[in-house]
């Protein structure tokens, strides 16, 4: 018993890897003060942008899911009413002329979330588990449904504006041109994910991880996990008050859209696909999805539906998310053994993406003669174009689908074998998988 | 007053019963296989449209035993080749699979029979008043869905208690490996009720379809009051999901139908705060906050009685 109980603290970080820790930090930083400069249209401005605020928010909804292990169908809620608080903040300064600057007003919005979380969160976070994703849902349909009832303060359908450039002025920034708000919205990004990384490194970060993995010992150990659910709670719903209010700056309009369950889904999607097992996870899915969502609404009418296909994929077949999937290989290039799996990944490429062109293609097909049935059968998908009527695209679609899948499949049992033996060489040379 | 009360009696144990027609499905699977399926009211709209095709081209009656049957196929389909993988995952990757089947099935739904509703007619044959009351004819159609639902539910009823594979299934509820050990295949249980279960969803749906309105997003409408029901019924519990489906589709029904409000009861008070943003919850009628009473049903009932109505356990 001796080993278990002992109490050797873990060795202090040498200084190469305190240079490491930090200077990563400090490349961060260093990458957002750049970002600008290599990608100056107003257009990526806006998208950094709204990267920024999603990583916030996914990060924020990852304290519940990920270190808590609490499904929260309803994390808009704190979201959106940070959103609406700050842009009657930014009113209420403007009118006033109160001396407030902006970037201090994100911290309305956190502390609006923080206040909801500190109000709701107790009744929520009784129970854990699928009741704790019911009640999220229904406090969430409540918040959502009365913002349409209290139209004074919510604005009803339409929503409230406010102009952040009327807002006390700093150092004469006016925070009109998008280029202030980017950094606005960096700079809180930054302190957000230092704080929030912090916050996984306290013993409250800790304990939530305990209360994720087994709440019963927790007990034991003689903590409420009930009180631990809460505080991390409350944490989230801040962290999601000042995501909202950096989009309600970016915007100037905060309305019921906001709140709602789209808004909750969203952040669900990103959080989940990116990897919620990974401090990193949340950060990855906030960025691709959001590049995603932005630049398949381009490419095709029906982008909701492949993200769906694409959500439900990875719950199927990576558990772990994109993160998961990369960190898994992190053993095999530690031992070395990584290139006994490429060529298997390389083989298994070919049919897999034959498939997934002849699902695209069947699926653009079957919407043509659903949604257009009639218009030109010229049609264009993914920049693509196609003549939907032509018995030979359909053909092409259905032996890209159905032998693709056939050959994959095959392909992928011989991905597994290649993977089994490329772990075991790595477990054999002491590297844990 | 009499008048709105035997209406809204009616209306509301129509609503409640249809709404039971989904939460028994719901409450049996969660209780079985220990995931709350978020895809539920998407089978229920399924039934719907898939009701509204077939009586199309083959008419109502045939739409109302052909659809339900797909639905449930395919639901079955989910189980056997969606759930049963994830579920080595978890229960949370389980709830976020049918998460995403909810969002992309209305998705599909969407493609497919677009945006707005479609035109589902109540069958010629149910298109007559049935009674009149108070001078208001009830339509006979109102009266047909009351006896479906009734008599599923009363089918279910034996089912469960009487035979012998609800002797299983009841079995499986709290001791699924106990049952399979003695030789039963659990998985084709659980398959055969996660099918069941999204058929009676469907059903629900059929009928429901000519009478509200069939639309693509029918199913997030119906889907958190739902899981209201099942919550506040007490998660697993059949005569818990039963009692809540009839309290909310009553308590939904007189909402809508009552036009009472602060500033009615306490009007000649008129307090000045009445004038600036308050002036929402002093003005609000109560038929305007009948769609939040089921969420305020679900706070309420878990401050007090966290486990639900008739809940017994803590999950």
């Amino acid at each position: 018993m001796t080993e278990t109980t002992s109490s050797v603290a873990p060795p202090y970080p040498t200084a190469a890897e305190k240079l490491k820790f930090y200077g990563l930090w400090v490349g961060a930083a260093v990458v957002l003060l750049l970002l600008p400069k290599l990608f100056s249209s107003g257009g990526s401005l806006t998208t950094f942008s709204l990267i920024g605020i999603s990583i916030i928010f996914s990060l924020s909804y990852n304290i519940l899911l990920g270190q808590t292990g609490m499904l929260s169908f309803g994390h808009a809620v704190y979201y959106g009413l940070g959103g609406f608080l700050v842009i009657h903040a930014i009113n209420i300064i403007g009118a006033n002329k109160l001396p407030i600057p902006l970037p201090l007003v994100p911290l309305i919005g956190g502390l609006t979330g923080l206040l909801f979380a500190v109000l709701l969160g107790w009744v929520s976070t009784q129970r854990s588990g699928t009741a704790f994703a019911m009640i999220s849902l229904g406090v969430a349909e409540l918040v959502a449904s009365s913002a349409l009832i209290l139209r004074t303060f919510f604005g009803g359908e339409a929503g409230i504006s406010a102009n952040r450039t009327k807002v006390f002025r700093l150092f004469d920034w006016s925070f009109g041109p998008q280029i202030q708000i980017y950094y606005l919205v960096a700079a809180w990004t930054l302190i957000a994910v230092i704080a929030m990384y912090a916050l996984t490194r306290t013993p409250l970060g800790r304990m939530c991880n305990a209360v994720r993995d087994n709440p019963e010992r927790v007990q034991f150990v003689g903590y409420d996990p009930h009180v631990v659910r809460y505080l991390a709670f409350c944490f989230s719903g801040f962290f999601a008050g000042i995501a909202g209010a950096l989009a309600a700056i970016n915007f100037e309009i905060a309305n019921s859209a906001y709140l709602g369950a789209v808004q909750s889904g969203t952040v669900l999607f990103a959080t989940y696909i990116g990897g919620v097992g990974f401090f990193i996870g949340p950060i990855v899915g906030a960025i691709f999805v959001t590049i995603l969502s932005l630049g398949l609404s381009d490419l095709t009418q029906v982008w909701q539906l492949y993200f769906g296909l694409i959500f439900i994929a990875v719950v199927l077949f990576a558990p772990g998310g994109i993160t998961g999937l990369l960190m898994m290989h992190r053993p095999l290039l530690k031992a070395g053994t990584f290139g006994r799996v490429l060529p298997s990944y390389l083989i298994a490429f070919v049919p897999t993406l034959a498939m997934l062109i002849g699902l695209i293609l069947a699926a653009e097909i079957i919407v043509y003669y659903a949604v257009h049935s009639g218009d030109d059968t010229h049609i264009k998908a993914f920049g693509v174009p196609f003549d939907a009527a032509n018995r030979y695209v359909w053909a092409m679609a259905a032996i890209l689908l159905v032998g693709g899948y056939w050959v994959a499949r095959k392909t992928w049992t011989f991905v597994g074998h290649a993977w089994d033996d490329a772990t075991s060489v790595a477990r054999e040379k002491g590297i844990a998988a | 007053m009499l008048e709105l009360i035997v209406m809204s009696t009616l209306n509301g144990v129509l609503y409640g019963m249809l709404l039971f027609l989904m939460a028994s499905g719901l409450t049996v699977i969660f209780s079985m296989l220990g995931v709350l399926n978020f895809a539920h009211a998407s089978f229920y709209m399924l039934g719907a449209f898939f009701g509204f095709q077939i009586s199309r081209w083959f008419g109502f009656w045939p739409a109302l035993l052909i659809a339900p049957l797909l639905a449930g196929a395919l639901g079955a389909a989910v189980e056997r080749y969606g759930l049963r993988r994830v579920h080595k995952n978890g229960h949370v990757a389980e709830l976020l699979f049918t998460f995403g089947l909810a969002f992309a099935i209305e998705e599909v739904v969407q493609i497919i029979w677009g945006k707005s509703p479609v035109d589902f007619r109540v069958p010629s044959l149910l298109d007559f008043p049935a009674f009149t009351i108070f001078s208001t004819n009830y339509p006979a159609y109102k009266m047909f869905m009351l006896l479906v639902s009734i008599v599923i539910f009363v089918a279910l009823l034996i089912t469960l208690k009487k035979t012998r594979i609800g002797l299983i299934v009841q079995a499986a509820l709290t001791h699924p490996h106990m049952v399979g050990h003695l030789g039963h295949n659990v998985g084709r249980i659980f398959m055969l009720v996660f099918g069941v279960g999204t058929a009676l969803a469907a059903v629900a749906g059929v009928i429901a379809g000519p009478a509200l309105v069939t639309q693509a997003n029918m199913a997030g409408l119906l889907g958190p009051i739902l899981f209201v029901v099942v919550v506040v019924g007490g998660l697993g519990s059949l005569p818990g999901a039963f009692a809540a489906s009839l309290l909310i589709g009553l308590v939904q029904t007189f909402a809508v139908s009552m036009n009472g409000s602060l500033s009615g009861a306490f009007g000649p008070l008129s307090p000045n705060y009445a004038a600036t943003w308050l002036a929402d919850i002093w003005n609000v009628t109560i038929a305007q906050i009948a769609p939040i009473m089921p969420y305020l049903l679900l706070v309420l009932i878990l401050i007090f009685r966290p486990m639900g109505l008739l809940g017994t356990r803590d999950t």
